[in-house]
């Protein structure tokens, strides 16, 4: 990798994704300031009122709140199914593990759309009709791939051996798991669930079969604020939403390494 | 499901070798049932019966929700419109992507802060959001009109928005983190010193990076094939918002049967067609990591 050419080029390449990525936030976030009602560049000052304006938006706060609920919820649930599996395909003591795991990771592969009318037909022949419960359930699925994804590979590379090594020094079973399992896995813990949780806040594909008239996630909500009236409100509230997440980032740098983050991101 | 451990560990914990019984395959199968459980009751069985469900008419098992998907144009164009979709993009995100993904790992420091970053930062702003900047971008009196207009390139406005252009660069930028990520995490862990070895052994910078490093980066680029093309072929909010109803696709029509139409039959159909689609990834994809692992080892 010493060839200079090579390396010039490929961070070219790199500076130019980068701007690609950002072009779109840029707008965005310019958008939010702009002093006129139409969801535009803003051209001849700036205005802070859309931001006022984000917390009067018909029905914002149950929509992040439910947003908010289910990622959580799922993400956590996601995060005790994917380290369990993953203790035991990583133990090797499972029959069929390669399939499992390789299972584990196929809903990401599925189109979203297909999951959510396919879970709407399942869950509407078995009774269920209540949002609330059918999209906790359904973003468990959505949440599971990114959380098998990442805890697998972070346990098949962890060394159970330790574990034995402190039983050995005198931990019982339970310190053992906190004391030296819990360090070595928790920047993984912390990659797989900031995927999840984040994949769960922006899903629209699943959510929108099985939301109802009163409970309509975030996501759905903004699509239906864009198609009625766009004005720079949700470039505001998606302005914001950004801000938490460079927060999250800033967050991940120092706890994880964005670096590390990357790599487990595979 | 969550209370599973709860109910393995105590007999675990009386055991002498607690850190043995994970070895265990009763153990393995009780901590992996949870995660199967879930995987089948929400995800094997709501498939299969949208599956069952696409074959069904009146009368019983029939073809004909698959014989009006397939067996008309307008069909053939609304699966030949999503292929191609996911095909262009892939093809786009990894054209930018691979060089890319290697500018990011040769990075160190705070360019590479600032490169992850802009990776980051994407997949968290909603895609709805991404799709909405990129109409003001492209429309007739947008950023990109205006700057090619003051810069003397075209006298009148070029339509981009509701064009196939518009829904491609949209799609590019909406997948292309999927694509750069897998990449960097498997070029990150290329050893340096094999590049150095090649060139020892009077390799030429080209025929090392091209028999060396490449092969050693199939894995992430299979990874990101897989990831990007089935995203993009399935993509719904992307073309909804950057195309409209110009570019119906197998993800437009199962949303229109359901939601607007309530025609069961063919959106079970459409979806069973992109079900399919996903399936071929799958296998494909992962038959080609384990030979591409296995020529490794």
């Amino acid at each position: 990798m010493k060839i200079s050419p090579f390396r010039l080029f490929a961070q070219i390449a790199m500076i130019g994704a980068a701007l690609f990525l950002l072009a779109p936030l840029a707008v965005i976030a310019a958008a939010s300031f702009s002093p006129t009602p139409v969801f535009d560049l803003p051209i001849g000052g700036a205005s802070l009122r859309w931001y006022g304006a984000v917390g009067s938006l018909d029905g914002f706060w149950p929509a992040l709140t439910l947003s908010l609920e289910i990622a959580a919820l799922s993400t956590a649930l996601s995060l005790i199914l994917g380290t369990l599996a993953g203790i035991a395909i990583a133990r090797g003591a499972l029959p069929g593990a390669q399939t499992l795991s390789a299972a584990l990771v196929s809903p990401l592969m599925m189109p979203g759309l297909v999951l959510g009318i396919a879970l709407l037909q399942f869950f509407r022949s078995l009774g269920l009709t209540q949002a609330w419960p059918s999209l906790l359930l359904a973003h468990i699925v959505v949440t599971l791939p990114y959380v098998a994804r990442t805890m697998i590979a972070a346990l098949s590379r962890f060394d159970f051996a330790m574990l034995e090594a402190a039983r050995t020094l005198g931990c019982n079973f339970f310190s053992a798991i906190l004391r030296v399992m819990a360090p070595a896995l928790a920047p993984a813990y912390f990659t797989a669930g900031l995927f999840a949780f984040l994949a769960s806040m922006d899903n629209y594909p699943v959510s929108i079969f099985l939301t109802d008239a009163w409970t309509k996630t975030l996501p759905i909500k903004m699509l239906q604020y864009i198609d009625e009236s766009p004005d720079p409100t949700i470039a505001a509230l998606s302005t914001l939403l950004l801000v938490a997440t460079v927060i999250l980032l800033l967050i991940a740098d120092r706890a994880v390494g964005l670096h590390r983050l990357a790599g487990m991101a595979e | 499901m969550t209370d599973a451990p709860a109910s393995i560990l105590p007999s675990a914990v009386s055991g002498a070798t607690a850190s043995h019984w994970l070895r265990n395959h009763k153990a393995g199968i009780a901590l992996a049932l949870p995660a199967a459980l879930v995987l089948i009751v929400l995800f094997i069985v709501p498939l299969a019966q949208l599956l069952s469900q696409s074959f069904k008419s009146d009368a019983g098992f029939s073809l004909h929700a698959y014989d009006r998907l397939l067996g008309d144009a307008y069909g053939r164009s609304l699966v030949w419109n999503s292929l191609r979709l996911g095909l262009v993009t892939t093809g786009i995100t990894l054209a930018i992507g691979y060089p890319a993904a290697f500018g990011l790992a040769l990075s160190k420091g705070a360019l590479r802060s600032v490169f992850l970053a802009s990776l980051f930062l994407p997949l968290a702003a909603s895609v709805i959001a991404k799709a909405f900047a990129w109409t003001i971008l492209l429309r007739s009196h947008g950023v990109i009109n205006d700057v090619l207009i003051g810069l003397h390139l075209t006298d009148r406005p070029v339509r981009m928005i509701f064009t196939q252009t518009a829904l491609i660069i949209g799609a590019a930028n909406v997948f292309l983190p999927f694509m750069i990520l897998p990449i960097y995490a498997v070029v990150a862990q290329i050893d340096a010193r094999l590049t150095e070895a090649a060139a020892t052994l009077g390799a030429p910078p080209v025929v090392a990076f091209l028999r060396v490093i490449v092969p050693l980066s199939l894995p992430g680029v299979i990874a990101g094939v897989a990831l990007v093309f089935s995203l993009s072929v399935s993509a719904y909010v992307v073309p909804n918002l950057l195309m409209g109803e110009n570019y119906p696709t197998l993800a437009s029509t199962i949303a229109k049967a359901f939601l607007l139409a309530r025609d069961p039959a063919l959106g079970a159909a459409a979806g069973a067609v992109l079900m399919a689609i996903g399936l071929v990834v799958v296998v494909a994809s992962s038959a080609l990591a384990r030979q591409s692992g296995s020529r490794r080892a």
